[in-house]
């Protein structure tokens, strides 16, 4: 059998830790996704040329590259801001903070994408319907395009999550203590890399496995009612 | 913000770029020489052929790339028999490292990306090509291929963005890329401002050109299908 050598409960710490990170992510990166995806799609010229910006440069740039400006740019720019502002504290950035930020960034950009083809597929003629009842512009989002969007997201949205989870384990780079940096850890100590980094491969495989089987799941929940060819 | 620095230092992004782009280009040719063969394979209807294939791609495009470089740059070393013998010499280099964990990564997505392709041949084109009784080897070479090749071009231009940005990972086992020097540079002058977004124009440059190359190429090969 696998052993460890004490490692274990190490291995599970940081596998609660990344999936902690992937959820809170994934929240900041909904947001952000569907906030863009609706500048992109206003009519203020100004609004579209933001979000096309922001989706444009984060797609351009290595997730690594922007993780590293925000940990340690982020660093800096507090510490210099901090004594303005009569805080005079030397400030140390919480690596789960500028993780879970990163990440939510990223995907945000990418969210909107989906967001944003889910929400043109969505029939001009029901929000009409909608405005025509006298529905408030926020009660037609909240009642009739949310509801109808998310079959058209989901895919994208799945594939967007799987790729999330993965690019979680960047942050062992910054130092936060997920399963990649446990695993880090305990290879050093007991000189078995391949043994701990092949458990952290095979916890990934299970959190995708999961995800995939959830996802199918959800998908064909809300296309019920629609025919498939 | 200073960017003098920046200036003083553009040697150190240079040679990092050099490195970027060869890390990435080497392992995108050997990644798709490999990947056509065992695309083609995948599609067999033999379990004992398509099974290990259906198994690797799974493996690689379902855990991260930091993860494979891990395993391979740290890992290898944990065995005593490869460590005595010849393959020695290429696992304790990072570069051989990083440079095999990008090949077979991109290998696995680009092998199920031309499968994707190879299943989406529309049927009457084989049925057209056996009718005309050509070989089963020839129907791949003339029908089959072509036209997948053709169908998986926009992912396969997204892979190589991809691959690009994976490339930056190359920088955390000690290779000098453009990340790698960003790094360097913030850490003998505490800029992380200058040095990462300096790394982050040189990213984006590389992306919009291979973009407008891909677009261009989608042209071309999309020549029959445009209208006036």
């Amino acid at each position: 059998m696998l052993n460890l050598q004490g490692y274990g409960p190490a291995i599970v710490q940081g596998t609660v830790l990344t999936i902690e990170l992937c959820l809170v992510s994934l929240v900041i990166a909904m947001l952000l996704g569907i906030v863009t995806a609706l500048a992109k799609l206003s009519r203020s010229r100004v609004l579209n040329l933001l979000a096309q910006t922001y989706t444009t440069v984060i797609r351009g740039i290595p997730d690594l590259v922007l993780m590293l400006l925000i940990f340690y740019g982020g660093q800096v720019f507090i510490n210099q801001v901090g004594p303005m502002l009569g805080y005079d504290a030397y400030v140390d950035i919480n690596p789960f903070i500028a993780g879970v930020l990163t990440i939510g960034f990223i995907f945000g950009a990418y969210m909107a994408e989906t967001f944003r083809g889910a929400i043109l597929a969505v029939p001009h003629g029901q929000l009409e319907a909608g405005y025509a009842y006298g529905m408030s512009r926020f009660l037609v989002f909240a009642r009739i395009l949310l509801p109808q969007m998310v079959r058209h997201a989901i895919p994208g949205f799945g594939n967007n999550w799987l790729v999330l989870m993965k690019t979680t384990a960047l942050v062992s780079i910054i130092g936060l203590k997920d399963m990649v940096r446990m695993a880090g850890l305990a290879s050093g100590a007991t000189r078995m890399p391949f043994t701990f980094y092949m458990v952290v491969a095979v916890n990934y495989l299970i959190l995708t496995s999961i995800s995939i089987v959830l996802l199918n799941w959800l998908n064909t929940r809300y296309s019920a009612g629609f025919i498939k060819d | 913000m200073d960017f003098s620095i920046i200036f003083d230092n553009i040697g150190i992004y240079f040679e990092g770029l050099k490195n970027t782009l060869a890390l990435v280009s080497i392992s995108l040719v050997i990644g798709l020489i490999f990947a056509i063969p065992l695309a083609v394979l995948r599609t067999s209807k033999n379990i004992f052929i398509s099974g290990p294939i259906r198994v690797y791609v799974y493996f690689f495009r379902g855990t991260p790339l930091l993860v494979q470089m891990f395993l391979i740059y740290y890992g290898m070393g944990q065995f005593e028999p490869i460590k005595a013998s010849f393959l020695w010499v290429f696992f304790k280099e990072a570069y051989f490292c990083a440079l095999f964990a990008f090949t077979i990564n991109t290998c696995a997505y680009t092998t199920e990306i031309i499968r994707g392709a190879i299943e989406n041949t529309p049927h009457g084109e084989i049925e057209a090509a056996k009718a005309a009784g050509m070989s089963k080897l020839l129907r791949f070479r003339r029908i089959i291929l072509p036209s997948a090749f053709r169908r998986a071009l926009p992912s396969y231009g997204n892979e190589i963005i991809f691959m690009l940005h994976g490339s930056s990972l190359a920088s955390v086992i000690t290779i000098i890329d453009i990340t790698g020097a960003a790094r360097i540079v913030n850490s003998r002058y505490y800029s992380p401002y200058e040095a990462f977004l300096t790394a982050a124009a040189f990213y984006m440059s590389i992306t919009f050109i291979i973009v407008w190359l891909v677009k261009k190429l989608e042209f071309r090969w999309f020549a029959h299908l445009r209208r006036e």
